[in-house]
This record gives structure tokens, sequence and C-alpha cells, in this order.
């Protein structure tokens, strides 16, 4: 394919994708020139798939064959990154936002909007989409999106994934043909360099100073790698742009084979990831079939192609080394650095690593300019980062903020705060790496050294909220519990430094602790920090640090009151029966396994705490909510 | 490696050996071929392991080494119906412990056992990317998600049959 061709595709389509992006009047307007009267786009994300948008899908395939529509076309996309309304569909040139869709839903939107002359079926809208007085709002301006600003995520959810054509007339490889046709390697890191890039994965590596030291390293052959090995329990951005958008990935990595040298490249992706994997191949295929990938690329003379590595479940594989030993094959252990991977990577050639995010900013970074990527964010923080709501928040989805975006933003104004009314505690960023932000801290601005300054870091973008439920001894545990388990083995400091924190743990939250284990865990940590092999074992100990920082008094309650505030440890709780609220009714006496309650009819009851177990069947079985734990 | 009651059959023999042919000579053939055996099979016996080993040229040290590195290989059966609880972060704040915790006692087994009757196996997972969802299990693929532990059953029945 030439240069033309692809403007030709990206021409043919244009209109088609215009329609999605701008306002209603001009939309309406455009949609004559594409054929189609309407367009349906529904989510076939992870999230929406889970919650059976496919039933969805067939049902409005099934409906227009009945109604005789023909000229509404279905667009199956990535995700829009409110997942937890799914099913999500959008009906344009109307920007109509329909949620929580079921195919009886479906079936009513087909007869009641879909058909000739039908109107948007307003009781299905998502209602924040819908004024009192009945009008709609706009998508875009609703508190969710408003605030958003999508450049990784610019094509999710408004392409059809599987799609080269709509990709292409989104601006998919307009990026390529300019560097392929009018760029040196040198001015494409160049720009790279001065746009401020730093690495979406975790660390915030400068990602130009690491395609330069490929480029420079010596080496016949050379690598660019992907890293979709997407292990922070509770972050899925790298998940949505491969299902959604996987060519900005495959065009990314083809940019920094011309940049640095390379003519091949893998992706490591989790095979926890089946509709990710699925898109991905089929982009490959697409791409190689358009000569997108493989020989002599858009006739310039460059080669390169891309081949997909599955991880199995091993999280210390995100870790690169790690990462390219188990793309050869071999357990995925991490080795020292230096040398690092830009010198000795895959099979010992120079290898560009980078994350899925990264690769996804690449694009625009050449197409818009370096000015105009550094104009968002903060000063050492460029551009925009997503976050992966989850927890504890009404909103759970996918957001793209500018680097420096409050947190409170984030939660309050995009995420919709807690659900029923609870009270915000904190949030957890970086996973297993990462640690707990405070309520006090709600005002922090989110880019690289802010989130490192308190004591947690930006991570991969997992951004997990929690409420006064929540313990933070608890979720220290649960942190542990996964180092633990997923630390590799090889080195000593992270292999048995895991454990006994654990151990030190699982002894406070069951009620043993003593005052000197928190003195131990101090200790321990520092030595995990200093001597661990790999990033795994170096920052294992912050979420416990984080939350000893912040929640200190919880781990003292635990310790020398042996008391959970949140209700959570079991151990440390007990249960009461109010008297103002028990009608004696006997049914907890009856359902206890362990006899430990006592009480006639009519009377207050009482339990034994020194037989209870801490089962929980008198709370189910009590109508009158009586059953209380301290 | 602790032999196992080994029943594979010939066409999945077969197979195994077109796709270690597909991949022969290949660079890091040894994960992909693993992954591939273990969809055909169902499990990583040592049979196979040992056919990999020689196939690909690879000491069966390092075979067994790499699949019982990562979580995914297995080296026992799964259950008819293999049953996943997400232990994810988003997960867990929302109480998947408490559906792990029901499994197990509906089931009668541990997570990582398979029952007696080779109809249901539990395994945890952490994060399978549906977040929105939380908490979620999986079975045979399919999603469940925004459980509560009173669903458990009832989801379970629908197994329960086939």
């Amino acid at each position: 394919m030439t240069v033309k061709e692809l403007e030709k595709i990206a021409a043919d389509k244009a209109d088609l994708i215009k329609v999605r992006k701008i306002v209603r009047e001009q939309a309406e307007e455009l949609a004559k020139n594409t054929g189609y009267r309407k367009q349906v786009l529904v989510c076939g994300g992870t999230g929406c798939t889970s919650s059976r948008s496919q039933k969805v899908i067939e049902q409005l395939e099934q409906s227009f064959a009945e109604l005789g529509i023909n000229d509404v076309l279905i667009v199956k996309t990535g995700c829009f990154g409110l997942c937890a309304l799914g099913p999500i569909m959008i009906v344009y040139p109307e920007g109509a936002f329909y949620s929580q869709m079921t195919p009886e839903h479906a079936k009513t939107v087909a007869e009641r909007h879909l058909i000739k002359g039908g109107e948007v079926v307003k009781e299905l809208l998502y209602a924040d989409t819908v004024h009192a007085d009945g009008s709609i709002i706009p998508f875009a301006e609703i508190p969710f999106y408003k605030h958003q600003v999508r450049i990784a995520l610019r094509n999710c959810g408004v392409i059809a994934a599987e799609s080269i054509e709509e990709a292409i007339a989104a601006g998919d490889y307009a990026a390529l043909a300019k560097v392929l046709t009018s760029m040196t390697p040198d001015e494409v890191i160049s720009q790279i360099k001065a746009a401020g890039l730093r690495g979406r994965g975790g660390a915030g590596f400068p990602t130009g100073l690491k395609w330069q030291f490929t480029k420079d390293a010596e080496g016949d052959v050379k690598y660019v790698c992907c890293n979709a090995d997407e292990g922070d329990p509770g972050a899925f951005m790298d998940r949505s742009i491969l299902e959604g958008d996987p060519h900005t990935v495959l065009e990314a990595m083809t940019i920094a084979g011309y940049a640095v040298g390379a003519s091949e490249g893998y992706i490591y992706v989790r095979a926890e990831y089946p509709i990710a994997v699925e898109r991905l191949k089929i982009a490959i295929d697409r791409a190689r079939e358009k000569g997108l990938l493989g020989k002599n690329i858009l006739g310039s003379g460059f080669d390169f192609d891309v081949n997909i590595r599955l991880g199995a479940g091993a999280f210390v594989c995100g870790e690169e080394t790690a990462l390219m030993a188990s793309i050869e094959g071999k357990r995925g252990e991490p080795r020292p650095r230096p040398p690092f991977s830009a010198q000795c990577g895959i099979y010992k050639k120079p290898t560009v690593l980078n994350n899925v995010e990264t690769w996804a900013s690449v694009a625009p970074i050449i197409l818009n300019g370096a000015e105009w990527f550094s104009s968002i964010g903060t000063e050492k923080s460029k551009g925009t980062k997503v976050f992966a709501l989850g927890g504890k928040i009404n909103n759970v989805g996918l957001v793209e903020v500018p680097m420096g975006t409050p947190l409170k933003t984030i939660v309050y104004d995009i995420g919709g705060g807690l659900p029923d009314g609870k009270k915000f505690k904190a949030a957890q960023t970086g996973g297993p790496s990462g640690g707990c932000i405070p309520a006090t801290h709600l005002n922090v601005p989110m880019d690289f050294d802010n989130l490192t300054a308190i004591g947690s870091m930006m991570g991969s973008g997992g951004l997990i909220v929690m409420d006064e439920n929540t313990c933070m001894v608890d979720i220290a545990k649960f942190y542990l519990e996964f180092t633990a388990d997923e630390s590799c083995g090889k080195c000593t400091a992270c292999r048995i430094g895991t454990k006994r924190l654990l151990d030190i743990l699982k002894k406070i939250t069951d009620g043993n602790g003593e005052p000197e284990d928190l003195d131990k865990i101090a200790e321990l940590a520092e030595h995990m920090k200093t001597s661990s092999l790999c990033a795994l074992g170096q920052s294992a100990p912050n979420p416990i640090l984080s939350t000893m920082k912040h929640f200190g008094d919880e781990y003292i309650k635990h310790v020398y009151a042996k008391k959970c505030p949140a209700g959570v440890c079991k151990s440390l709780l007990s249960y009461y029966v109010n008297p103002d609220k028990c009608r004696g009714c006997t049914l907890c006496r009856r359902n206890c396994p362990v006899n430990a309650i006592s009480g006639e009819v009519k009377a207050v009851h009482e339990i034994d705490t020194k037989k209870c177990i801490k089962c929980g069947q008198c709370i189910s079985n009590c109508k009158f909510g009586a059953i209380e734990i301290k | 490696m602790s032999k196992s009651l080994f029943d594979g059959t010939k066409e999945q023999m077969d197979r195994l050996l077109d796709c270690i042919a597909a991949h022969s000579g290949e660079a890091g053939a040894l994960m992909p071929v693993m992954h591939e055996a273990q969809s055909i099979y169902g499990y990583l016996p040592a049979e196979v392991q040992t056919v990999i080993a020689e196939k690909l040229n690879i000491p069966l040290a390092e075979v067994y080494g790499v699949a019982t590195f990562y979580s995914q290989f297995s080296l026992s059966p799964k259950g008819k119906h293999q049953i996943s609880v997400c232990l994810g972060t988003a997960c867990y704040v929302k109480g998947s412990d408490r559906i792990l915790e029901v499994l197990e006692k509906e089931l009668k087994i541990k997570c990582g056992e398979c029952t007696p009757d080779g109809k249901f196996s539990i395994d945890s997972c952490r994060c399978v990317g549906a977040c929105g969802l939380a908490p979620v299990m999986i079975i045979d693929g399919e999603v469940y998600g925004k459980l509560k532990a009173d669903d458990v059953w009832e989801i379970l029945e629908r197994y329960m049959k086939g």
C-alpha cells in the first residue's frame, strides 16, 4: 500500500467517524453523506461483553430484520469507559447514550427509536444525560466525560475495534506515514523527548531517552517490545486500548522500530485477556494484508513485523527483564541490571520496551507536535494519564485526565463519589507496589512526583477507592498475600521477606500482635527495599509502609486494643445483641450452629462471645438488625 | 514429577505433534506450545511434558520448570466446569473473598482443588479486567458479575445438571 492509498481509505470513511465525534446538528448533516441514517455503537469491551453486550447486538440484528431496517449501521466498539453501567449503547447522530441495556431494551429502542421517524427512548437513557425537563444532554458534557482529555483512549469506543478501515479513518497510521516519508530517526526521537513523554507502566522513565539508548546501542539486530502484561489487579487501561484501538499500538511500535533501527517487535500480553488477544491478532493480520506491517511499509523500504507472546499468569513478568526471559520461553525470573535492556534485552539484543498506554500516546505526539503534548499536564509529568477507577465508587470505569488533576476531581466529579453516601477513607494507587492516599491528601495533583512524595506511586494507573468499611491493615495483608504469592523466589530478600511480612500481618489481624511487631515490619521493609533484585521485592513493603504512615492508629488499635475499627478482621470482632432492637423472636438462637445464643421468647437474647465462632448466621437471620459487631 | 493416570487419545497426540511441528525452529517456542498443549489436554501431564521436551529438544527439567513457574499451567486435571473467582483488588474490596468462601463450602473443596466426581474445580485469579462488575467469578469463560453470596448457589445449580 502507498501513502496515497492510505489517505484514500481515510477519506472514504472520514464522515462515518466524524458523525461520532461532533455536535448533533452538524452530525445530522454529515450523516447524509455516509449512506447510513443512524449508527448504533455497542461496547464490545471486556466489561460490557461480560454483562452480555453480544446479546444486545444479536437482538438488534434480529429486530432490524423483522422491522426491515437496512440503513442503520451496527458498530461493535471497544470500551466507552463507564463499565459499571454496561452494556452501553450510543446512537448517532443524536449521541443518545443508553446504559444497562438488555435484549428487551434493544428491541424497544429498535422499534421506537431506530425505525424511520422514531424518537429517542428517554426512559432507557443513562439518567445523567437527561435534564429534569426531559431534554437530552450530550454525553460529552456529563460530569464523567466533561473533565476528561482523551489522548491514549481517543479511539476507544469510537471505532469498530476489528476494522482497520475505521482505524485509518480515525487517524491511525497517519503518524507512521508522516514518519516514513518526512522524518529521520533522530527527528522522531527528539520529538518524543521534547514532548516529555514518560513511561505509563509505572516507573515513569522518559520514553525518548529509552529510544535514544536503544538506537545508540551496538547490535545488528534490535527489538521493539510492548509490555501488555497488565498485572496490577484493578488496572485495565492497557486491555481497553488493545480491545478498542489495537492499531495505534502496532503503529507506534513500527515508528519506534524505524527510530531505533529494529525490524521485529514482540507484544507480551496477559493470557487472561482473551478479547484483547483476539483483537490484536486480527489487527496484525489486517495490517499485514494492507502492507502496514511486513516488508517495504508504505513503499518506504522499511520492514517491520510484530509477534504476539502470551503470558501465563505470573505478575513478575511485568518487570522488564522477567518479561524478556518469558518471551524467550523461560521461567519469568528477573535478572540484575545493568546491563539494561536498551543494550541487552530479548535474546541479548538491544530492546526498547514500552507499556501499551505509552505506545498509544506516540502517534498523537508525532501528528500534533511535542509542544501540544507538553502543554498538557504538569512541569515534570506531561500529557494525560488513564486511571482505572474501581472499588467503592459510583462510576467504576476508565478515565483519562491531564497529569496533575486533583484526586478529588477524579473521585467526586468524574467518579460520582462513593455509593450509599459513605465517607472516603483512602484511594490506593500503584497496586501491590503502591500505597494509599488518605482523605487529607484529596487535593493532591495526580502526577508521578506528587504521588511518590506522599508515599504512594503512579504505577500503571489502578485507582481503588476505599470507604470507612475497609480495614487498612487487612488491605496491606491482601497486597502482601499477593506479592508473597507472586514472588518468583529467585532472591532471598523478596522470597522470605514477603512471607515474613505476611506472617506478621496475619498475626496482627488474628489478634496476636505485639508492640515490637511494628518495629520488625519497619526493619524488614528497609532490608527488602535495599536488597531485593527487582521492583517487585523492592516495592512489596510499600502498601504496609504507606498504610502505617497514614493510618498508624489502626495498627495501634489492632495491636494494643485488639480491635478492628472497620469491623473487618474477624478474630478481633465480637457479636452483640442490641437490647433496644431485639424482639425475642428466637430466630438467631435456633440458627446458631454452636448454641452460643440464649434467651426466652419475647425476651432480649444474649450471645456468649466465648462460644461464638463469628459465622454471621445470626446477622443474616435477624429481621430487626439487632445483632451488632463491635 | 508424579505420574498421573494419563488417558490421552491418539487424536490429541496428533494435534500436539502438529502444533510442535508448526513451531519447530522458532525461537521461544516453548510457551506457545505449552499453551496449546494445555488447551488440547486441559492440563500438562508428565507424559505431555516429556513429548514437548523431546520434540523441541529442551531438557525435561526446563519444561517442568516453566510448567511450575506460571500459575496458568496446571499439572493436574481441572473439573468439567472450571470456576475462577477474581481476587483482584477491585473485587476483593467488594467482598470476593466471601464468594470464594461460599463456593468452597457448597462444593466441599478448597480453592485449587477439583470435586471427586470431576465436575467442578475452583481457582482464584487476579483481575480479569471486569472491575466494573466486581465482584466477579468466571465459569467456563462466562463472566458472572455484581455477585452476592446468595447468587452463588443459583448459578451453580445451572451447571449441576450438565
